[in-house]
């Protein structure tokens, strides 16, 4: 976890004035709505469907528990104590007061907490492999690498007014986590001849609209390089995006207007002439100096192997499915980073309550030298806890409704908040996630589907990520009520794909039959247990899917393979 | 006349806009009097239309005004020649001119007096002197107090940019 030091947290105090100070003279009628828009969306605040959003930064996800302990804490007293997680691991407070804003920005500030640039056409919040440091296929550990980025982008005079948002991703591992592919540019840090740190560059991947997978501009960046080279990427964008249309403006429309070839020569030329080897040059000293202000665990040595853990695991079933599920492999022998998960049969996707938060912290404190992630998946992650703990923390998660052993199944459903609280939605996400869980609430069936992504977004922002879900479920609007289309075969990771309309909208109570009857041509088509959903579609194409969903009247499932490509 | 800050003093001047016929006029010194000026700003295709030796022999105060979308690449050659450039804003959220400020001060070098004119708000002062700008013709409605001390919202700042070349991480102690 980095610690600010002197400098960091004055900046931030005097963050808080400032919008303080313009707060007061938008309430005073001294500015614009439209002249305070982009300043209160710089930091965090929205004005939603029933009151303002405030949408606060976690920067590459990683909180420790006295952060988690003030956000429930001000979930509490300044809202209806909850918050809700989103994919782009920042915390969402759905009921707060336009003129309490600046107190609970002042609150947050005093743990190194705030909403800067959460909002805004202007470089966000950095994402992050949410097992950054301790996953053991990690090449490079991102976090330190993360931290430059974020001060590097906070508060950056030149971009702060883009044409669009602006998403950068980070992952050290080739795994992707961090789902790197669909940021406007993603950085994979990797290593080069005689192991020196770089990065592969890739850019104008993003969701949405158009969504697009990104392109490599730059095979490997040195470290030295990063920062300049990304203004390079900023400025080209900042100039030649295009400002006329909001659904054109993001630098994927650019990249594809001019092409990657035209757009890297463009970077390159400007790079060279204004900012390559110049002061903006990161040093090995300050690389350090980072490091060094991160807390870094103490771990113990342990063995590999723990005894205790096993038995715990042979007399448990329930036990062993969370383990199965929510528990991950770790760098360090004898450790274990685990999943909370916070998708409940019931509650939606992401949201946390105050009390839980606090549960939450006190299980850092206590298994996980107080360190907590934010996945994009909308989950919680204990990073470093020792094995011989995980029957302990199971016990005390399971208490606090948040073991759900779900990680990876069809009921972790990534949601974003929908047309329940969102005004760009065109319909609700949250009670088709809750309708999906509810279907599918049997463990057996569940594990017997296997790994499956199912993301869900109400409109075509795509926040619920629904393109690269395995199964993706986009509320649409259709003759004014909603309805829901559905496509398969989009993934994340490496060599993210984009899933593809299986054919009408259905209506709200027709999803989940609809994912259900996914689910049982997957299993009657599948070619061993070991064939995962999405493979299955990679192998068969979408189309026994479509004919077999579509079918009327509903035929029974059948093992057969081809009676049901000709049913 | 409008409110002007340069290099943090607040001062009131009108610096008038030409279109081709007072351009003319100007050039040929026939300039009619009238509201009182301290200069004229003269717009960049009027500026490049004008024949390379009438550029050469501009004198007086004159300054060049570039929008959003034209290149400060296009003044390379006169910027030794040219005491005053303006970006305008036509809206003050089109962040296209912070990115020509650094380019010119940056990459071409220019030193002399770089003006954001239009749209300019005191919430956005901060960042423009950042990048470049050292002097801010206000909106007609903009509190000058209040302005002048917008320059003083943080006191430190992460980046490299024109007002301060070395990142914090190049002054830092650690």
């Amino acid at each position: 976890m980095y610690r600010y030091d002197a400098i960091d947290q004055r900046m931030l105090d005097e963050r808080v004035a400032q919008f303080r100070d313009q707060t007061q003279r938008f309430l005073a009628g001294l500015l614009s709505e439209d002249e305070f828009r982009p300043l209160r969306l710089q930091n965090g605040l929205y004005i939603q469907r029933y009151a303002p959003m405030l949408r606060i930064a976690v920067p590459y996800g990683m909180l420790a528990s006295e952060q988690l302990r003030k956000l429930a804490d001000v979930a509490r007293r300044y809202d209806r104590g909850y918050g809700h997680f989103s994919t782009r691991t920042n915390l969402q407070l759905n009921w707060p007061r336009l003129e309490q804003v600046p107190d609970i920005l002042a609150e947050l500030a005093s743990v190194q907490l705030h909403a800067i640039q959460t909002s805004g056409n202007c470089v966000r919040n950095i994402t992050a492999d949410h097992f950054a440091g301790v996953a053991p296929d990690e090449i490079v550990d991102p976090l330190v690498w993360c931290e430059l980025l974020r001060q590097w982008s906070a508060f950056h005079p030149e971009f702060a007014y883009l044409p669009r948002k602006f998403k950068i991703g980070v992952s050290g591992s080739p795994a992707d986590r961090a789902a790197v592919e669909i940021h406007d540019v993603g950085l994979q840090a990797v290593r080069g001849r005689g192991g020196a740190i770089g990065f592969r560059v890739l850019v104008g991947g993003g969701l949405g609209r158009t969504p697009i997978i990104g392109q490599i501009i730059r095979e490997f960046l040195p470290w030295p390089h990063l920062l300049t080279y990304l203004e390079a990427i900023l400025r080209v964008y900042n100039r030649y995006g295009r400002r006329d249309n909001i659904w054109r403006a993001r630098i994927k429309i650019l990249l594809k207007d001019r092409g990657i070839d035209a757009f890297r020569d463009e970077v390159e030329q400007d790079w060279t002439a204004c900012g390559r080897d110049g002061p903006a040059t990161l040093t090995a000293q300050e690389i350090e100096r980072v490091g060094a202000r991160f807390t870094l665990p103490d771990y113990r040595e342990l063995p590999a192997r723990c005894d205790t853990l096993e038995r715990q695991l042979a007399t448990s079933r329930a036990f062993a499915l969370w383990y199965e599920r929510n528990v991950h492999p770790h760098r360090v022998a004898g450790y274990a980073a685990v999943t909370l998960s916070l998708k409940r049969i019931g509650v939606p996707p992401g949201d946390v309550t105050s009390d839980q938060m606090e549960a939450i912290a006190a299980l850092a404190d206590r298994y996980s030298f107080g360190e907590l992630r934010v996945t994009h998946e909308q989950n919680l992650v204990l990073a470093n806890v020792e094995r011989s703990d995980l029957h302990a923390v199971w016990r005390e998660a399971h208490a606090a409704g948040l073991a759900t052993p779900n990680i990876g199944l069809l009921t972790n459903i990534i949601a974003c908040p929908g047309g329940d609280f969102c005004s760009l939605a065109n319909a609700r996400s949250i009670p088709i996630a809750q309708d999906i869980q509810r279907r599918f609430d049997d463990l057996d069936y569940l594990f017997d589907i296997g790994e499956l992504d199912l993301n869900i977004s109400g409109c075509m922002n795509s926040c619920g990520h629904h393109h690269i879900g395995h199964i993706g479920i986009l509320g649409v609007d259709k003759h004014g009520s909603e309805h829901y289309q559905v496509s398969i075969g989009g993934s994340q990771g490496p060599r993210a794909t984009l899933g593809k309309v299986i054919g009408p909208a259905f209506g709200a109570d027709e999803v989940a039959t609809a994912v259900e009857r996914l689910i049982d041509c997957y299993l009657a088509c599948r070619a061993s247990d070991a064939e995962r959903f999405i493979d299955t579609v990679r192998r068969i194409g979408i189309e026994p899917f479509k004919e077999y969903v579509y079918a009327s009247p509903h035929p029974t499932p059948t093992r057969d393979p081809r009676a049901l490509a000709s049913a | 006349m409008p409110h002007l800050i340069r290099h943090r003093h607040a001062t009131r001047e009108h610096w008038r806009l030409l279109d081709a016929a007072a351009l003319k006029d100007w050039r040929d010194g026939a300039f009619e009097s009238g509201i009182q000026h301290a200069g004229v700003l003269i717009p960049l295709a009027l500026w490049l239309e004008q024949p390379k030796e009438q550029r050469g022999a501009a004198r007086g105060a004159f300054g060049v005004v570039l929008q959003g979308d034209d290149e400060p690449g296009a003044l390379a050659a006169d910027l030794d020649r040219i005491a005053l450039i303006a970006i305008e804003f036509a809206r003050f959220n089109d962040g296209r001119g912070y990115s020509i400020a650094r380019l010119l001060r940056q990459r071409f070098g220019f030193r002399g007096e770089l003006r954001a004119i239009g749209d300019v708000l005191r919430d956005q002062l901060f960042y423009l002197q950042r990048v470049g700008f050292d002097a801010f013709e206000l909106r007609g409605d903009q509190d000058v107090a209040g302005a002048l001390r917008a320059f003083g919202d943080f006191s430190e700042t992460y980046q490299a940019a024109v007002d301060q070349p070395l990142p914090l991480f190049r002054r830092r102690i650690a």
